[in-house]
């Protein structure tokens, strides 16, 4: 116990931290973003390679040919959906059964909470149909998905055209140790989230939905596709799920070992600090079940592959998910995709919101030692008779004074949660707005309101101890701040990372003292809602379609209204934690920098 | 002085009314960190069953109370929420007057700068004979391997079975083994030993929860006067805080996300008990300290006449 018992080495460390705080944080941050950064170099990064044995020991040999096959059902699909308006339930139930499936349906119902721009209306309904593809000779206690997901505005015909093509081609082989369930979902990922709720007999997010007359087993893996053209120049692989949940990385890998086989072209979008589900594979995570999303992307690429292809690399999948043994379990759960075939494990990639989160512990341990006078140390009475008294009286005066900013933050936190959607309508009669815009406009007055708050609170609590309460409500959000940064970099490391890099030099840097209107700005720049806003413009410029200011204001708009839509319908944490996490934290700090 | 006692006493009844009344109380009455094989009341249930049944309860490896709980609750199983709110109530009475006695004897104390020599308080060791020691194989050890925030469960878990009744007795002496060194040195303090062994059982036993750890953290308002004696308050009590957070959310990742294992959770059990183990430590050093002031005056010199420090070795 020497560094905690002997007071001459403390005295050294203290002063050692008191000292060199400045140089110590500014080293560390630093550090936080080199190392970062250096994620994308060799000895960081590993190749990709499959764990798991059941699925590396035997190459199999694609025999699919149907692409005729699929193209005519696509164009059929496409008619009778353009036909019927929705999706057509008949014909696919007619279809699946002359390949040969046990076909069921399913219709669901949900009540938005507000209407968005896709929907339109409160009441969303539809119908799923899915057919389930029986293996020989097993015993129907696992199962495959395949899944298709139509929406109103995306038609993915293509993609059924295929589904409907490899059912057929599936149904001929004797090989199949699960059951496959090839499903076709309307709505996009409502459906999916319907399906999936009445699979497993949950009810997690007041979906109704008639209850499932056909069940296959436990699924072990799950595959979505999206095709919307015959020809593709890519495949776009999408892994991340709701918030930030990542399948296990072999399933990437068996998808990419395909993919190399065949010769086509894979590529990889990172979008996992939004912790939006980017296809029905994030819906599929929560239920234990690895799945991917595949999109096909055509391009002005030269080389083009037609959908034999994509058929053929989707069989392969599938029969190597056929060997599986058990789930999918030997590989990594915590990865970062700099590349396809090279990944980031956990162990290297958090010394890097380590080193950021260092910065507020370092500047908590000078704010401690500074309202404890340290350098003498409360252990040393002999010192000047000052501190003598203990700091009991200071200590609960300190609390009290504290107790009036926490709660005032907290609060406007939780109207900030609960308001936009319950005042929609109070909005929507006052101003001439629709339902959305209110309370996405609502949720931004809010959120601008709580600038005024310092102003306010001063009136209620008096300053009963002025010079230092600014430095014990400093300590108590740089606490909240660590912790919070903490749970969500192990949940969605991007998210962390990000909101880490944006809001620790404001918050490290916040107090009453100085140039004022500079740390307001900075803390302005860095709050949540900035970040999101400078996010969103700085994604649009790395997709090479920049967006101008107008623009970048509806899409900030839309992504405020999609984030607290994905929160009531399929549980999404992102709205939540920032209106009542991140955001009273950052009031906090607002609040000392205006103490007076 | 009974007016805040009360108006205390009835807040809490009432707030343990409403939570029992809450669908909270069936959320935290699954959670890990709460229930314990040695407490989870869905356990009591099931062995009363097996009572009435004839089968003894502790046959299998889910009832881990002891006998007189259970022939208790075999007549109150009806009443089980008013039994369990009047024994809060009058726990908290008794510690209420029991610490009140307490500090007048501290104050008294302090104020003449020199212990009375010879002066000790009887200390009362509850001892109850019990008609099986069935209940202390199941206890002692450790069948269940149920995750929890003690230090059992993992290492018992990878074990192999020849060596497995070794460590059980490692394990379990630990809790016995500080009594005897404790009780000579803090023989003139009996409370504060009381408090310490509570914290050492409540670290080292079989199937700890946070109802153990918030046991001996009702005593701290006791200890207010060591507070300025303290070194590591702040790192440890952030320690305290950061741990309990991550329990639910590492709990969560392993159980329901499946992405994390045992490995994440363990780690903070680890973290956990180290924080407390440097708290409860802190806090004996920080009486020692203060008892030795109270004999030399708080101002030490040494012998030539400069400030001295006093250090433990």
């Amino acid at each position: 116990m020497g560094l905690l018992s002997d007071p001459v080495r403390r005295r050294a460390l203290a002063r050692l931290v008191l000292r060199l705080n400045a140089p110590l944080c500014v080293l560390s941050y630093v550090a936080g973003i080199a190392w970062f950064l250096a994620l994308a170099f060799p000895p960081l990064t590993q190749r990709t390679y499959m764990s798991e044995n059941a699925m590396g020991s035997t190459m199999v040999e694609e025999q699919f040919a149907g692409g005729d096959r699929a193209r005519s059902f696509a164009r059929d699909f496409a008619a009778h959906r353009r036909k019927s308006g929705a999706l057509p339930v008949a014909w696919l139930e007619r279809t699946m059964r002359s390949v040969g499936l046990e076909v069921y349906t399913q219709s669901f119902s949900r009540k938005l909470p507000f209407p968005d721009e896709t929907h339109e209306r409160y009441m969303v309904s539809g119908t799923n149909v899915y057919g389930i593809l029986r293996a020989p000779r097993a015993a129907s206690t696992e199962s495959l998905v395949l899944t298709v997901p139509c929406g109103p505005d995306s038609t993915n015909s293509q993609a059924v055209g295929l589904l409907l093509a490899l059912a057929a081609h599936f149904r001929g082989q004797i090989y199949w140790a699960k059951d496959i369930i090839f499903l076709v979902t309307e709505q996009d990922l409502l459906g999916t989230e319907a399906w999936l709720e009445a699979y497993h007999d949950v009810n997690i997010t007041g979906m109704q939905s008639s209850p499932l007359q056909g069940r296959a087993g436990a699924i072990q893996a799950a595959v979505a596709l999206e095709l919307s053209s015959d020809v593709v120049t890519s495949l776009d692989v999408a892994v991340e799920g709701l918030n930030g949940q990542l399948p296990n990385l072999d399933l990437l890998n068996l998808f990419q070992t395909f993919c190399q086989k065949g010769g086509l072209l894979c590529t990889l979008q990172g979008k996992q600090a939004s912790g939006r589900p980017h296809g029905p594979h994030g819906l599929f995570l929560r239920y234990r079940v690895e799945a991917l999303t595949i999109r096909g992307i055509n391009s002005f690429r030269q080389y083009k592959y037609d959908l034999v292809a994509v058929g053929k690399a989707l069989e392969g999948v599938f029969r190597k998910l056929n060997h599986l043994l058990e789930r999918l379990h030997q590989s990594f759960f915590f990865y970062l995709l700099p590349a396809l075939s090279r990944f980031v494990s956990i162990g290297l990639y958090m010394p890097a919101v380590g080193f950021l989160l260092l910065v507020l512990v370092l500047k908590a341990l000078e704010l401690w030692m500074q309202l404890h006078e340290a350098g003498v140390g409360p252990e040393e009475p002999g010192g000047a008779s000052g501190p003598s008294p203990p700091l009991l009286p200071t200590q609960t005066v300190g609390l009290a004074s504290l107790v009036a900013p926490l709660l005032i933050s907290q609060a406007t936190g939780l109207a900030l949660y609960i308001l936009p959607v319950l005042g929609q309508h109070v909005a929507a009669q006052h101003f001439p707005v629709a339902e959305a815009e209110a309370v996405v406009l609502t949720l931004l007055a809010i959120y601008a309101a709580g600038l005024a708050l310092p102003h306010s609170t001063q009136r209620v609590v008096s300053t009963q101890a002025p010079d230092r309460g600014w430095m014990a409500l400093k300590l108590v959000a740089l606490i909240y701040l660590v912790l919070q940064l903490a749970c969500i970099a192990l949940t969605n490391f991007s998210l962390g990372f990000l909101l880490a890099a944006t809001m620790v030099p404001a918050a490290a840097l916040t107090k009453p003292c100085g140039p004022r209107p500079l740390w307001a700005a900075l803390l302005v720049l860095t709050s949540p809602a900035a970040t999101l806003l400078g996010g969103l413009f700085v994604w649009r410029e790395l997709q090479e379609a920049p967006v101008s200011l107008a623009e970048g204001w509806q899409l900030f708009l839309a992504a405020l209204a999609q984030g607290m839509l994905e929160h009531h319908t399929y549980g999404a944490l992102l709205f939540p934690l920032l209106a009542l996490g991140l955001y009273p934290c950052w009031l906090l700090f607002w609040n000392v920098l205006f103490w007076k | 002085m009974a007016a805040p006692l009360a108006l205390v006493v009835v807040v809490a009844v009432t707030v343990r009314a409403a939570l029992f009344r809450s669908s909270l109380a069936e959320f935290i009455s699954e959670r890990v960190e709460v229930v314990s094989p040695l407490n989870s009341w869905k356990r009591v249930v099931e062995g009363l069953s097996l009572l009435d049944l004839g089968v003894s309860p502790y046959s299998g490896a889910v009832f881990h109370e002891t006998p007189l709980i259970i022939y208790l609750f075999h007549f109150l199983i009806d009443y089980a929420e008013l039994v369990f709110m009047i024994t809060d109530a009058l726990t908290a009475i008794a510690l209420y007057f029991a610490i009140q006695d307490f500090n007048k004897v501290v104050v008294s104390m302090t104020r003449i700068f020199r212990r009375k020599p010879g002066q000790s308080r009887p200390f009362i060791i509850w001892l109850s004979f019990f008609p099986s020691l069935c209940f202390l194989h199941s206890r002692l050890s450790v069948p269940d391997l149920t995750p929890n925030i003690g230090l059992f469960w993992y290492f018992f878990a990878e074990m192999f079975e020849h060596f497995s009744l070794f460590f059980v007795c490692v394990f379990q002496i630990n809790v016995f083994f500080y009594t005897i060194p404790l009780a000579i040195k803090l023989k003139d303090h009996p409370i504060f030993f009381m408090f310490i062994q509570i914290a050492i059982i409540s670290i080292f036993k079989s199937y700890p929860t946070v109802g153990d750890v918030a046991l001996y953290m009702a005593f701290f308002p006791v200890w207010n006067h060591l507070y300025r004696f303290l070194r590591n308050i702040f790192v440890l009590v952030c320690i305290i805080i950061v741990c309990s957070l991550l329990f639910p959310v590492l709990w969560h990742l392993w159980i329901y996300a499946g992405s994390a294992n045992s490995n994440f959770f363990y780690a903070i059990t680890l973290t956990f008990n180290v924080g407390q183990i440097l708290l409860i430590s802190d806090y004996f050093y920080a009486f020692l300290r203060r008892e030795y002031y109270l004999t030399h005056g708080l101002y030490l010199t040494a012998k030539d006449g400069t400030e001295a420090m006093l250090v433990l070795k």
